[in-house]
């Protein structure tokens, strides 16, 4: 081989290998998919959290309003006096910085804070005992990962004897039953995850259970209602028919109250526009639509009929003057028949929240009104105005008796020294 | 589809429903009433039977026009409701869970409305008075620190943009409620705060004068807020940075 070939030879080789750099390394390139890179482990177990720490409304209770977020001092109020909830950030001193996943799984599962004291059951954790360990870890990856804040945590404000904590071996004997999720074979994949979510983060129990005189809530009654202590708010019964039981709704008219905010069969309001807010608007459709088949199917307490319209139980002066003010005040947005506009504006004929047993939601509407939340969905939802100011005792307890039984709906009266009691609480 | 056929059936109602019967007291336009069911206007029905169907106020002297007030004032106001920050348990609670686009999107609306001026309050003749509310609104009191309400709030008392409100069309319990609250800290704007500044250096009296003087005001309604002029403001305002 002539010198002069090998020399073209070695000059293409060179020069193919300078193309194939040029190529390879050519600047400006990115990987063509159009996905985004794949998130690391730690990524993907703290965004992993954070949706399971949104899940728990964990928000809501560990912030002051407009205050740092988890940092905590947020006064509660209960029967037994205020609790101060404690700093969650991950702050060394003041916050659980020197917790460890064991601690944390602890505290959820057990109730029993790092430092051995119980915690007062204000904390959900006889629903969290529910939650996996893996689902544990998680939220605390992610609580590791928000700003620390340096806040330190404030004393209880517990009457005696509430005060000492000794009681709570009591309580926890009476009404706290240890133990994670056990998903039922019998039932759906999709159910479970409903249950899971439902009976565990979500805790709805804590409302939608009564609370008894000692604070505890008994599993016989589980999801049968009650009035929410300090708030006075009723949550309505989830087994019954006749109360927010949603044996008759559709799936997604379920998932569209917990995830929107609004469905064509109510709306959320109060405490609930609170969980819907911060927490449940947050969900996946799928996990939404889970909970919904899960609710649907909790099992109907009461399958007796509901009672007929008690409209001759009324006065026909009271009836008179709440159709009166109906139709002055709520049919523009009601509808004559109460047939509403939803889900913008709810119905309120065969609305459950109108007609059942106890009148508080309805009164608390018609004297404070209510926006529900405004959420992905559902950013800019319709209001209701207030009438405290517009209507006196008899006129909103006419009108709230009348829609009770208006149109078939099988509510009973309402008197005006009920509407008066209300009256003098703030709205809330 | 189905949505239209709500809106459909929402616009049907509301054709078949009895017109809304006039209060004794005059009070129609604070009774809900709307044209279309996807609107604006359909969605702040939660705010009129306080301040009336355009923002205009009722006859109830505590509830204030809000018509024609600067959007800024109206969305910082609405925020500070949300979050606490001003405190009137029954605001608070109304907006407590609505997102930033759609409070400011409730004020463009109530600060782009334009009627007419309710009746001012009849005033109980007092010439001292209303001689000191006359010289603390249009001249301020130069010996107490005090600039002339007009400096601000317009030659017209009808707000600057961005933050500050119009004055006009308040009635004198809720003027002297509020100079009351900012001097005791229980209402408070941005830092740095020009309202606190001044109403500390009010007196019962003086809030009293200024209040009753500032309820007989009544502007053109098609008069606007001012626009911002930084220069000639007497203090600096947190709320027009």
């Amino acid at each position: 081989m002539s010198k002069t070939i090998r020399i073209v030879i070695a000059l293409i080789v060179l020069a193919l290998l300078a193309v194939a750099a040029l190529f390879l390394l050519r600047p400006g390139l990115l990987p063509r998919t159009g996905a985004a890179p794949e998130a690391s482990a730690s990524t993907q177990i703290i965004s992993k959290g954070e949706y399971l720490a949104r899940a728990g409304d964990c928000v809501a209770c560990h912030t002051v309003p407009n205050g740092p977020v988890f940092a905590g001092g947020r006064a509660m109020a209960t029967p037994f006096g205020n609790l101060y909830v404690p700093n969650i950030t991950p702050d060394d001193d003041t916050g659980i910085g020197l917790w460890t996943p064991d601690e944390f799984y602890r505290m959820m599962h057990t109730g029993i804070s790092r430092d051995g004291k119980l915690l007062y059951p204000a904390m959900p954790f006889a629903s969290y005992t529910q939650v996996t360990r893996d689902d544990s870890d998680a939220i605390f990856a992610y609580l590791m990962s928000v700003p620390p804040v340096k806040q330190k945590n404030r004393d209880h404000e517990l009457r005696f004897p509430f005060n000492n904590r000794e009681l709570l071996i009591g309580w926890r004997t009476l009404y706290f039953k240890e133990g994670e999720f056990k998903p039922d074979a019998a039932q759906s994949v999709e159910w479970n995850r409903g249950a899971y979510l439902v009976k565990g983060l979500g805790h709805c129990a804590m409302c939608h259970t009564a609370v008894n005189a000692l604070g505890g809530s008994s599993e016989s009654k589980a999801f049968e209602g009650g009035m929410i202590p300090n708030q006075n708010w009723y949550a309505p019964s989830l087994t019954s028919n006749r109360e927010a039981g949603l044996g008759e709704w559709e799936i997604n008219e379920i998932a569209d109250l917990l995830q929107v905010g609004v469905s064509h069969r109510g709306t959320v309001y109060g405490p609930m526009a609170e969980v819907v807010y911060n927490s449940l608007q947050y969900m996946s459709d799928a996990d939404t639509k889970a909970m919904a088949v899960y609710l649907k199917g909790l099992p109907q307490k009461d399958g007796a009929p509901p009672p007929t319209s008690q409209a001759r139980l009324v006065n026909p002066e009271v009836m008179e003057v709440g159709r009166k003010v109906y139709v002055a005040q709520c049919a523009m947005c009601h509808g004559a028949e109460g047939r509403g506009q939803p889900p913008s504006f709810p119905l309120l004929a065969g609305n459950r929240s109108i007609t059942m047993a106890t009148p508080v939601n309805p009164i608390r509407m018609v004297l404070n009104g209510g926006y529900p939340p405004g959420t992905r969905k559902n950013p800019r939802p319709h209001g209701m105005p207030p009438f405290s100011h517009v209507l006196d005792d008899e006129q909103v307890a006419a009108v709230v008796t009348y829609i009770r039984v208006a149109w078939g709906n099988s509510g009973t009266p309402v008197t005006p020294s009920q509407v008066n009691d209300l009256r003098k609480l703030l709205p809330e | 589809m189905y949505r239209t056929g709500i809106a459909l059936l929402g616009t049907l109602l509301l054709l078949l429903a009895p017109l809304p019967r006039a209060h004794a007291q005059g009070q129609a336009d604070a009774i809900p009433a709307f044209k279309k069911l996807d609107s604006i206007e359909a969605r702040v029905q939660g705010c009129v039977t306080c301040h009336g169907q355009l923002g205009q106020g009722t006859a109830n002297g505590y509830f204030p026009r809000i018509a024609g007030k600067p959007a800024g004032y109206l969305y910082n106001q609405l925020v500070a409701f949300r979050d606490g920050t001003r405190s009137y348990p029954p605001m608070n609670y109304l907006v407590a869970y609505l997102p930033d686009p759609y409070l400011k999107e409730i004020a463009e609306h109530f600060a782009a409305q334009r009627p007419a001026y309710q009746p001012a309050e009849k005033a109980p003749a007092d010439p001292a008075a209303e001689q000191r509310g006359l010289l603390l609104a249009t001249v301020g009191d130069a010996a107490k620190g005090v600039p002339a309400c007009v400096a601000c709030h317009g030659k017209n008392l009808t707000g600057m943009d961005p933050g500050i409100p119009g004055l006009a069309g308040l009635r004198t319990a809720y003027i002297a409620g509020q100079l009351t609250r900012w001097r005791v800290g229980e209402r408070k704007a941005a830092d740095p705060d020009c309202m606190k500044r001044i109403a500390s250096r009010l007196s019962d009296a003086d809030i009293a004068a200024v209040a009753a003087w500032l309820s007989q005001q009544t502007p053109r309604a098609d008069a606007s807020p001012e626009p911002s002029n930084l220069v000639r403001m007497p203090l600096a305002c947190g709320s027009q940075r």
